[in-house]
């Protein structure tokens, strides 16, 4: 079987300016912090980021790497918003898709089954539809014309490339999430046509097993890079690993706030690999 | 007020309580303390068939022990579309039919002030019941006309013959309203015993209509011995409502 293990680096080197890039996990939940450290520090630009948004969002914001932003939300769960991506809404900077947050699933789940749109109702009534002229509606086809009702057709979210974060995998793909909540990551890889995911430890496929077996939310079809990252969704939770880091995220946004103290914040963290990463971290929280 | 000790919080998560009484077997998923208080004491008093989320991926029991397994994509793929739930989100802005902003202030394409964008909100609003909870109760959140509509209101629902649109109330630290009226515009059903009518009146942004308001209930020395003692001893509820 393939070995697929690479390094956040390589996962980066096969990324284009201009790709749409799904990332996952949940606002401040199991984001794939490390893949998005190393997206920082690259050439990378004119990207389109799919996301249930948290910090990856405003970092890459931060970073002038976004093109377009498309989002149901972005927050920082225990911070309603992230500076960063407020920032760059306010400025103008970025384009955005704003979605209800069904409707992103819808999308990924379209495109995971490779269908054009699927029906929703969610986004009818509201702004979204005025907001994104793109959306067409259509008509129950089962119902006499009078009482057919009209549905958004939200169209396929096709992803170039996914990345997310999960507790473990094997060095083949087989990846496992041990927290309460899967998210939508299975989706964001179905969606893709690249798919990266980086966990806290790759072990053996008879180590994954031992876990129930509905843990196992990637089969090998699903995954073509494995990132062994330790501490790799750190600032946001990765229970039962580890839970939010809330003091760094605070410093995070404190920092984001401020444009005069967001150069500090970037030197210090932000500068060189993920040990350079953790090693700042652990220097500040000590 | 019939007791002096009875706090301004104490009002609210009891108004808050009140939403989910004729809900029966439903999710409520309240956002923001006041609400889940309210949420947690209907469970308690009201409402004991409701289900109450951790706010995270599992269903609790009043004891606090698991009960099921609520996922977000439970959420967005059952729960919602479903209808088997009652939520009560936050507001940047309502309006008089109900619309609700969560999304940003100012124009979309560069708003002045970025929020949450829309979140769940579209949704919710066309799927089951949704109320919303107002901590600070002025004419800036309760608006003519909302920034961008993330929540349904009832004349957008109307035009559009969305069937399963309830937003069902909007309580604040000043009143409790509805929309039983003819054309699903709001109604003051109540305003709190600290507040006179004119305030509530004064501190909104569209007309107020005062007719046959009453006086918002107080909880019962029961309902007050169960949030004191073990929903909330610490009483953070003052902190978001205080007196």
């Amino acid at each position: 079987m393939r070995d697929k293990r690479m390094s956040p680096a390589e996962v980066v080197a096969e990324l284009r300016d201009g790709m749409t890039i799904g990332i996952g996990g949940w606002g401040s939940r199991r984001k794939p912090m490390a893949l998005v450290r190393a997206i920082l520090t690259s050439p990378l630009r004119d990207l389109t980021i799919v996301s249930y948004g948290g910090p990856e969002m405003g970092l890459l914001c931060a970073a002038g790497k976004v093109r377009r932003a498309v989002y149901g939300f972005v927050t920082l769960d225990t911070i309603p918003y992230d500076p960063h991506f407020s920032r760059a809404r306010q400025e103008g900077s970025i384009s955005v898709r704003e979605l209800d947050e069904g409707m992103l699933q819808t999308g990924l789940r379209a495109r995971s089954q490779r269908l054009p749109f699927l029906p929703i109702r969610a986004g009818l009534g509201s702004d979204v539809m005025a907001l994104n002229p793109e959306l067409r509606t259509v008509r129950d086809p089962y119902a006499s014309p009078e009482e057919a009702e009209e549905f958004v057709a939200m169209p396929a979210l096709s992803l170039d490339a996914t990345l997310v974060h999960l507790n473990r995998a094997d060095r083949y793909g087989n990846a496992q999430y041990l927290g309460p909540d899967p998210y939508f990551d299975d989706l964001y890889c179905l969606a893709a046509t690249k798919r990266y995911v980086s966990v806290e430890r790759i072990v053996p496929t008879s180590e994954l097993t031992k876990a129930a077996p509905q843990t196992l939310l990637l089969n090998r079809t699903m995954v073509d890079g494995v990132i062994e990252a330790p501490g790799g969704a750190h600032p946001t939770s990765c229970v039962p690993d580890y839970d939010r880091d809330e003091a760094f995220q605070r410093h995070y946004a404190d920092s984001a706030r401020d444009p005069e103290t967001w150069p500090e914040f970037e030197r210090t963290f932000l500068a060189g690999d993920d040990a350079a990463y953790h090693a700042a971290v652990r220097e500040w929280t000590a | 007020m019939t007791d002096s000790t009875i706090t301004r919080a104490e009002v609210c998560v009891a108004a808050c309580a009140d939403l989910f009484a004729s809900d029966g077997e439903v999710v409520a998923s309240p956002m923001g303390l006041i609400p889940s208080l309210g949420a947690r004491l209907a469970r308690l008093t009201s409402a004991p068939d409701l289900l109450l989320s951790d706010g995270e991926a599992t269903l609790l029991a009043p004891d606090g022990a698991p009960e099921g397994w609520l996922p977000f994509r439970v959420v967005l793929d059952v729960v919602v579309p479903g209808g088997r739930r009652h939520v009560v989100m936050g507001a940047n802005q309502v309006d008089r039919f109900g619309n609700q902003n969560i999304s940003c202030i100012g124009p979309h394409e560069r708003p002045v002030r970025q929020l949450l964008g829309v979140r769940g909100a579209p949704g919710n609003t066309i799927n089951h019941r949704t109320s919303y909870w107002v901590p600070r109760h002025s004419a800036r959140v309760l608006v003519e006309a909302v920034d961008v509509v993330s929540g349904v209101g009832h004349d957008r629902a109307r035009a559009g013959g969305l069937r399963y649109h309830d937003v069902h109330r909007v309580v604040t630290n000043l009143a409790v309203f509805d929309f039983q009226t003819s054309d699903g515009s709001i109604r003051l059903r109540s305003v709190h015993p600290w507040v006179d009518t004119s305030e509530v009146v004064a501190q909104t942004g569209f007309a107020v209509e005062t007719d046959g308001v009453e006086t918002t209930r107080s909880p019962s020395s029961a309902e007050l011995e169960i949030l004191r003692d073990t929903l909330d001893p610490a009483g953070r509820r003052e902190k978001e409502v205080p007196s």
